[in-house]
């Protein structure tokens, strides 16, 4: 099982590419107004980090996800459900 | 103002630049006169319509037309009624016969549009327990289903049957309550879905296939049936969604499947209950134009030798275009969103006028000019098309060099 921090570790590296920014990415950094994504990039972001950690990511998620931790957070649990 | 309203200065901001730099509000276009299938009167000029999605020309078909004005004499300008309430008339039910009987289908419902016709099946057949899978592509209709239901919504890269696999694979037993969602053709590209693989995979994993044949119904296959019919997979598609709107030429939607209990779904759907059914002048065109569909095999030969012509005539011009010839042709633009308007622009003062798309609603994220053709176009209106286009290009050409 991963830890908290592996998630986000790779989480940062898969979102990185995205920010049209060189920004400093935390769990608290969110997706939309800080690494400066639309709602179609998150939903391809989405793809990825599903088939980086081989897991299905409902898009369902998504109204409750504004910053990276929260992301982590449901990631976490949909890794712990497989 | 109200405060609420402030949440929109940014739209009008981008709406104000689109303005300033073609003159013209491309996502407000005021057709002033309709003249024909294919042609009407914008900003006082005559121009050719290129982007209506008027695949089959049937909008003005006289037989159409005079089974309209019957109805609207006979029953009435509109239903003001569900199809629940009062909304149910003879006609609604018949066009539900026909449209089964045109399918092989032992079951269709009729909605008030094609969206609605995906909302209220997307959202209502799918509950908590399912997913849904869609293609990236598919059309807002069916991303806004996704909101209104409870289902899980996973997304597969547009026309990969792998990458679909690969999904299907990782719902592991949920793949079995699973519902596959894709298009015959794509609106944006005008591509069609690789249904027969799609189907093989479909079928190994045990899961439903939904296809939206709104672009494609009257416009691929032998009987006009879309791309089902034309893949020689009917068997195995579940549901078909289609519209009215487009080759029927009218407004509604409908959905056929080849199980019965489709009936079973139909006042458990929000989108169907609580909206005023089509007025009897629609529904009794589209029943029109439906007969005309069965017999279209020659409208279908013209239009796509109008989308051969326009598609070739544009490829040698150097642009860059949807991966394959069809009734939808979108030109990818390589400029900025800033940029294309007056491109467009250019294209409705040569009296041409095509939709401008612009990211995010465009795959790929390029800016397009969305051409679609219709059987009622004219060799000459295609080749007045191209000389539209061929200013285009020509203003395109510096940027290409620097």
């Amino acid at each position: 099982m991963q830890s908290k921090e592996d998630i986000l570790d790779q989480l940062f590296e898969l979102i990185r590419p995205h920010s049209e920014q060189p920004i400093e990415l935390s769990e608290q950094t969110r997706l939309i107004e800080d690494v400066g994504l639309n709602s179609m990039k998150v939903m391809e972001l989405v793809m990825q980090i599903e088939d980086h950690f081989d897991v299905s990511i409902p898009l369902n998620i998504l109204p409750d996800v504004d910053t990276i931790g929260e992301f982590a957070k449901h990631l976490e649990t949909l890794l712990e459900a497989r | 103002m109200s405060i609420l309203l402030e949440k929109f200065r940014p739209l009008e901001e981008m709406r104000a630049k689109l303005v300033a730099s073609s003159g013209e509000d491309p996502f407000h276009v005021v057709v002033e006169r309709v003249l024909s299938a294919t042609e009407a009167v914008v900003n006082g000029r005559k121009v050719i319509m290129a982007g209506t999605n008027n695949y089959l020309g049937l909008t003005f078909d006289p037989d159409c037309v005079a089974a309209a004005c019957r109805a609207v004499r006979e029953e009435g300008t509109g239903t003001t009624g569900s199809r629940m309430a009062n909304g149910s008339y003879a006609a609604h039910v018949a066009l539900e016969n026909e449209l089964a009987a045109f399918f092989n289908c032992p079951a269709a419902i009729v909605f008030s549009t094609g969206y609605i016709a995906n909302l209220g099946v997307l959202s209502t057949l799918t509950g908590p327990e399912d997913v849904i899978l869609m293609d990236t592509d598919c059309h807002a209709s069916i991303y806004d289903a996704t909101r209104l239901g409870a289902a899980q919504v996973i997304r597969f890269r547009h026309n990969n049957p792998a990458d679909l696999e690969k999904r299907l694979q990782r719902l592991d037993e949920r793949a079995s309550r699973t519902l596959v969602v894709v298009e015959g053709i794509y609106s944006m590209l005008g591509d069609r879905a690789p249904l027969r693989e799609i189907v093989d995979v479909k079928r190994r994993y045990g899961a439903s296939l939904l296809v939206d044949e709104a672009h494609s119904l009257g416009v691929l296959g032998e009987n006009g049936r879309g791309l089902a019919e034309e893949a020689a997979v009917e068997g195995d598609v579940d549901f078909i969604t289609g519209t009215f709107s487009k080759s029927l030429g009218s407004i509604g939607g409908f959905c056929v499947s080849r199980w019965p209990e489709l009936e079973h779904m139909r006042y458990a759907m929000r989108p169907y209950t609580f909206t005023a059914s089509s007025s009897p002048s629609l529904i009794a065109s589209t029943r029109q134009a439906l007969q005309v569909l069965k017999r279209s095999a020659g409208l279908r030969t013209k239009l796509w030798d109008n989308a051969k012509r326009l598609y070739q005539g544009l490829l040698e011009m150097g642009f860059d275009l949807g991966p394959e010839i069809s009734p939808v042709i979108a030109v990818k633009l390589p400029v900025s969103i800033e940029e294309t308007p007056a491109l467009w622009g250019e294209l409705l003062s040569q009296g041409v006028y095509v939709n401008l798309v612009l990211p995010p609603a465009t795959p790929g994220g390029s800016p397009l000019l969305r051409c679609s053709l219709s059987a009622a176009h004219s060799h000459e209106q295609i080749d007045v098309m191209l000389k539209a286009f061929a200013t285009v290009s020509a203003k395109l050409q510096p940027e290409h060099q620097s």
